[in-house]
């Protein structure tokens, strides 16, 4: 089969059964103004690491809301930790907690280690 | 039936409602804190969501009130205001005291006080303007920025003091949206030469007309609608506007300059309406604004019998829902009278 090139694609779909979303239990616990988040951006507009970085807050939310942990983890640290997406947020989200405990649920759990 | 109803606020609902009462003889007196009734109205230029001229609805509200034996009496606010057994006194700010049978609070909204979202910088930088501020400029027929140039590139930012803990206004005012569409085809009309961007985090196009208008500002007005949040406004060394926003759609970060920005106030209680709700007792709720007896089928009675309500003092409406809002009261307060005989 080599020879021919053929690979399997594993297709871009979030697969929703097939996806853990412990990581995101774990905040919503923990910071439940996580549920509040409408997408808006606010956040992700005044954000430094944003301005120079793909990192955005925003993105960070549905992914994490989503299970899409690999991406997550991979973002997650990018963050400085300064909280002015906390000081823009309209839906008061305490934007900053929700990176922490992300990092924290990382952590705690062997399969996603940091 | 020789009884008498006093309605606070002279605004659209006021009006409405003076005049449907006084069409059944019934007396009534209006008091208006300005010089002029009409409240809002007086102050914009054209309606959502066809375009037309407000002044057509001021002369049909003129139209049911003027010469309809209303008692008016503007430049007055109400100090006391107190249930009596089967009557209300009310004192005005002349001193004068009314007796009725029935009170109409419309006391209105207030617009949300732009400085106060200092991020936006509304009366911090030049050419930050508000979406009042933009119906003046149509009104006198020239939009035009500090230096009495033209601007080119414009930006309407939605929901300013509306879905806002920060502050402290959880609510949609609703109408923002439409408002900024409108806007945004007059900026064109008058300046076809400016490009127009709104930010919205959300486009709430619910209500009769809306959809059609917003898509009238994309086909033939070539409007740009970038979905995110604008985090904050600041100047540039060569005095332009410099706005922060994320593109959520495209999921990066976006900046952009503009000679001047829109920013679509929400509606808030009205502080005429909070000093009415404390001297009358009446109950407001989280939104402050008045808090009606049922949401379905009380939206004009408030816990006091006999006080009703009529318009925007109950949550945000448009010029249509206030009529109608302002049009069922005036059958609750009939319907009242009768029984109250």
């Amino acid at each position: 089969m080599d020879k021919f090139g053929f690979t399997i694609s594993t297709g871009r779909q979030i697969d929703y059964e097939s996806n853990d979303r412990r990581i995101a239990e774990y905040i919503f616990e923990r910071e439940p103004s996580f549920r509040l988040c409408i997408e808006c951006g606010g956040c992700s507009a005044t954000c430094t690491t944003g301005n120079f970085t793909d990192f955005s807050l925003r993105e960070l939310n549905i992914l994490i809301k989503r299970g899409e942990n690999e991406q997550v983890r991979e973002k997650l640290n990018k963050c400085m930790l300064c909280g002015k997406c906390t000081l823009v947020c309209p839906r008061g989200v305490n934007t900053r907690n929700i990176v922490v405990l992300a990092k924290k649920a990382f952590q705690k759990s062997d399969e996603y280690a940091i | 039936m020789g009884k008498h109803v006093v309605v606070i606020g002279g605004g659209v609902a006021g009006l409405e409602v003076a005049g449907q009462l006084s069409k059944v003889g019934i007396e009534v007196s209006l008091i208006e804190k300005d010089s002029n009734t009409g409240g809002h109205l007086n102050k914009w230029y054209k309606l959502f969501p066809d375009r037309r001229k407000s002044s057509e609805v001021m002369e049909y509200l003129n139209g049911i009130t003027v010469n309809k034996g209303i008692n008016l009496m503007t430049d007055t606010s109400i100090e006391m205001f107190n249930r009596k057994r089967d009557h209300f006194s009310i004192v005005t700010s002349g001193g004068k005291e009314l007796i009725a049978d029935a009170v109409i609070v419309a006391t209105g909204f207030d617009l949300f006080k732009s400085a106060r979202k200092e991020e936006y910088g509304y009366g911090i930088y030049d050419n930050v303007i508000t979406s009042a501020d933009l119906e003046e400029m149509f009104r006198k027929g020239e939009i035009s920025l500090t230096n009495n140039t033209i601007p080119e590139k414009i930006g309407i930012i939605h929901c300013v003091g509306s879905r806002d803990e920060k502050v402290g206004n959880f609510y949609c005012s609703k109408l923002c949206c439409v408002t900024a569409v409108k806007q945004a085809i007059e900026i064109r009309e008058f300046l076809p030469e400016s490009k127009v961007f709104c930010f919205y985090m959300d486009m709430r196009m619910g209500g009769a007309l809306y959809e059609e208008l917003y898509r009238e500002a994309q086909e033939q007005w070539g409007v740009s609608f970038i979905r995110g949040k604008v985090s904050e406004a600041s100047e540039t060394i060569d005095n332009q506007l410099l706005i922060k926003v994320e593109d959520t759609l495209a999921g990066r970060p976006l900046k952009m300059k503009l000679d001047l920005l829109v920013l679509m106030a929400g509606m808030e209680m009205s502080e005429g309406g909070k000093k009415i709700a404390g001297i009358g007792g009446l109950r407001t709720g989280e939104n402050r604004f008045f808090a009606a007896t049922d949401n379905h089928f009380g939206s004009n009675k408030s816990d006091i019998e006999g006080v009703f309500y009529a318009g925007t003092c109950t949550a945000p409406m448009n010029i249509t829902e206030t009529i109608s809002h302002a049009r069922a009261a005036a059958i609750e307060v009939i319907d009242y009278l009768k029984c109250s005989n």
